[in-house]
């Protein structure tokens, strides 16, 4: 087994053994970067000097000492570029760092590598970056779902011990199923986002992918908590996030599963539908009593999350103004052709089409009928969730309708594109937490390739150490999570 | 609500330039979209109210105290143009 290979939980292990040395991790993970990423792609830049000089003086008896550990080029590193996936901020290095890079280096963690995105976070296949898309490592002609599409490949394809992503619809959980990695978005208010270049504000959530359930909870344990800086994050105890893994969910108290009846729709990869199921039963003989449940407005969570999401982004995104940061045109003739040149200029087409459709929707004459009305279906999607969580632990449903599909299939219809969220985005408008973990593989239809399927858990608020716990019992007795790709 | 989206007007209001194949090609695409999102007229909203977002917390006080900030060197160092400790900015008064 190679260094990289390694989860997070064995490489620290290999550390505080003296086995290895922070410096061979890094070292292992830039040669993998070296060998895999010309094909994969899922790097924007590298700091190796500084990131070296970090691991030269790590200690590795902190939680997470010595690892590195990618990052989302959508989050503030002090001194690194963070585009955000856009020209807007090519030429941009942050000043700062975010809350969770301060809390992952008081863990001891070595942020190294920024990884691509759609740009603003906006897409689900990480074509939408300005400077290249990411290949999928299972097979490069494919996408690697997105936004995070970035961290999930390099985390699949080891050029990536565990990552760093953002989760505003979805964009943790996809990506991880379509890469066949482990990826989970946090309750809302569980970890700051301050340094978090934002999207939808009322959405957004940093997260982790990893290799594992358990690497996931531990960088999970690291980033969360109440952060005076962001006002959204809760007071609510931390904890120990992996304290349940290994616990029977046969224990004393039968885990209850809730199969929502709305996730298994038609129009959904067959083969997908076969490998969520034939994972459904398997929890099942592993002790989980299975209910099946009913959240009716499911239907609705694309439609409510489309003017949500793109109202926020365009109250939001009003900041690239070509003022204090960022890409300012030349010569303009005056103020308004400076913001309008700068604008069209700066961003790319999906993020130009999400600020249209938000500006129109908190336009005058047009704000109830639209936003004020998905707020509204918002609450009765919240409520759908809460009544669903009276009667069960947790809720498990596919990731993903679609296996990963082609480069181009999907970028001439934004529509279909948006679809592919459907069993995503509901998780992010009621607030829950969710994980993403690899449960079989399909085929393509045309050249036979396996591609990677995902079993999403949904959670109920800052109760990730019980939706870990069922997670990592069907991982750890399936061993899906340790196929790697054939790179 | 029926799909009256004027691309052009709105990027106006946006502050962005559009070509204009753009606005034709946003003009359709969104018209989709927009045909989509009618189905939440389906939904009896007239008892719910509106969530701004998950958690209900109202308002959060801190203590007003100053607190070191952003070097001013390190604040210009992302500007596009400033000079003498200063962010440059496009003319704004005749």
């Amino acid at each position: 087994m190679e260094i990289s290979d390694l989860s997070v939980t064995d490489l620290q292990a290999r550390l505080r053994a003296r086995e290895l040395s922070p410096l061979d991790a890094l070292d292992a993970i830039e040669s993998r970067i070296a060998a895999v990423d010309p094909q994969v792609q899922a790097y924007l830049s590298r700091d190796l000097e500084a990131a070296r000089s970090e691991a030269e003086r790590a200690d590795v008896t902190l939680p997470l000492g010595g690892v590195p550990i990618g990052i989302k080029d959508v989050i503030n590193v002090t001194g690194q570029p963070c585009t955000a996936g856009s020209k807007m901020l090519e030429s941009y290095r942050a000043p700062y760092d975010a809350t969770v890079i301060a809390k992952l280096r008081a863990a001891g963690a070595i942020p190294f590598g920024r990884l691509n995105m759609d740009e603003f976070a906006m897409g689900s296949s990480t074509e939408n970056s300005a400077f290249h898309p990411t290949r999928n490592p299972w097979d490069l002609t494919r996408i690697p779902g997105g936004s995070s599409g970035g961290s999930a490949a390099a985390v699949a394809a080891r050029e990536a011990f565990a990552a760093l992503g953002s989760d505003t619809g979805g964009s943790i959980r996809q990506p991880a199923a379509l890469c066949g990695c482990v990826g989970l978005k946090p309750t809302y208010g569980r970890v700051s986002r301050y340094g978090l270049v934002a999207f939808a504000s009322s959405l957004d959530q940093i997260g982790p992918l990893a290799r594992t359930t358990r690497d996931c909870g531990l960088l999970l344990n690291a980033i969360s908590g109440r952060d005076p800086m962001d006002s959204t994050s809760l007071d609510e105890p931390v904890g120990d996030c992996t304290a349940l893994l290994g616990h029977d969910i046969n224990g004393e108290r039968r885990f209850r599963l809730g199969i929502p009846k709305e996730y298994f729709v038609d129009g959904m990869d067959p083969q997908v539908r076969a490998a969520v199921e034939a994972a459904i039963k398997h929890c099942e003989s592993l002790g989980a009593e299975l209910v099946e449940v009913s959240l009716p407005h499911t239907e609705f969570a694309v439609g409510v999350y489309y003017i949500i999401a793109t109202a926020e982004a365009s109250a939001n995104l009003a900041r690239f103004d070509g003022v204090r940061y960022g890409h300012r045109a030349e010569a303009p003739k005056d103020l308004l052709d400076h913001y309008k040149r700068t604008r069209e200029e700066g961003f790319g087409g999906e993020v130009k089409r999400r600020i249209i459709l938000g500006t129109y929707v908190l336009s005058s004459g047009y704000y109830d009928a639209y936003y004020l009305r998905a707020q509204k279906v918002r609450t009765l999607i919240r409520r759908d969730f809460t009544a669903a969580f009276e009667k069960v632990d947790a809720l498990v449903c596919p990731t993903s309708p679609d296996l990963a599909f082609k480069l181009g299939e999907r970028t001439d219809d934004p529509l279909r594109m948006y679809l592919a969220d459907i069993f995503t985005i509901a998780a992010n408008l009621a607030g829950i937490c969710g994980v993403s973990v690899p449960c079989g593989f399909g085929s393509s239809e045309t050249d036979g390739v396996r591609l990677p399927i995902g079993l999403q858990f949904l959670g109920k608020p800052f109760d990730e150490a019980r939706l870990l716990q069922v997670a990592h019992a069907y991982e750890q007795s399936t061993g899906w999570h340790k196929a790697s790709p054939p790179l | 609500m029926s799909p009256e989206l004027d691309v052009r007007y709105v990027a106006n209001l946006a502050r962005i330039d559009l070509s204009e194949a753009e606005i034709a090609q946003f003009q359709s695409q969104l018209g989709r979209v927009l045909a989509y999102v009618e189905q939440l007229n389906q939904v009896d909203v007239s008892h719910v109210e509106p969530t701004a977002h998950a958690n209900e917390i109202d308002n959060v006080f801190r203590s007003d105290e100053t607190k070191p900030g952003l070097e001013k060197r390190a604040a210009l160092a992302n500007a596009p143009h400033s000079a003498n400790g200063l962010v440059m900015v496009t003319k704004v008064v005749e």
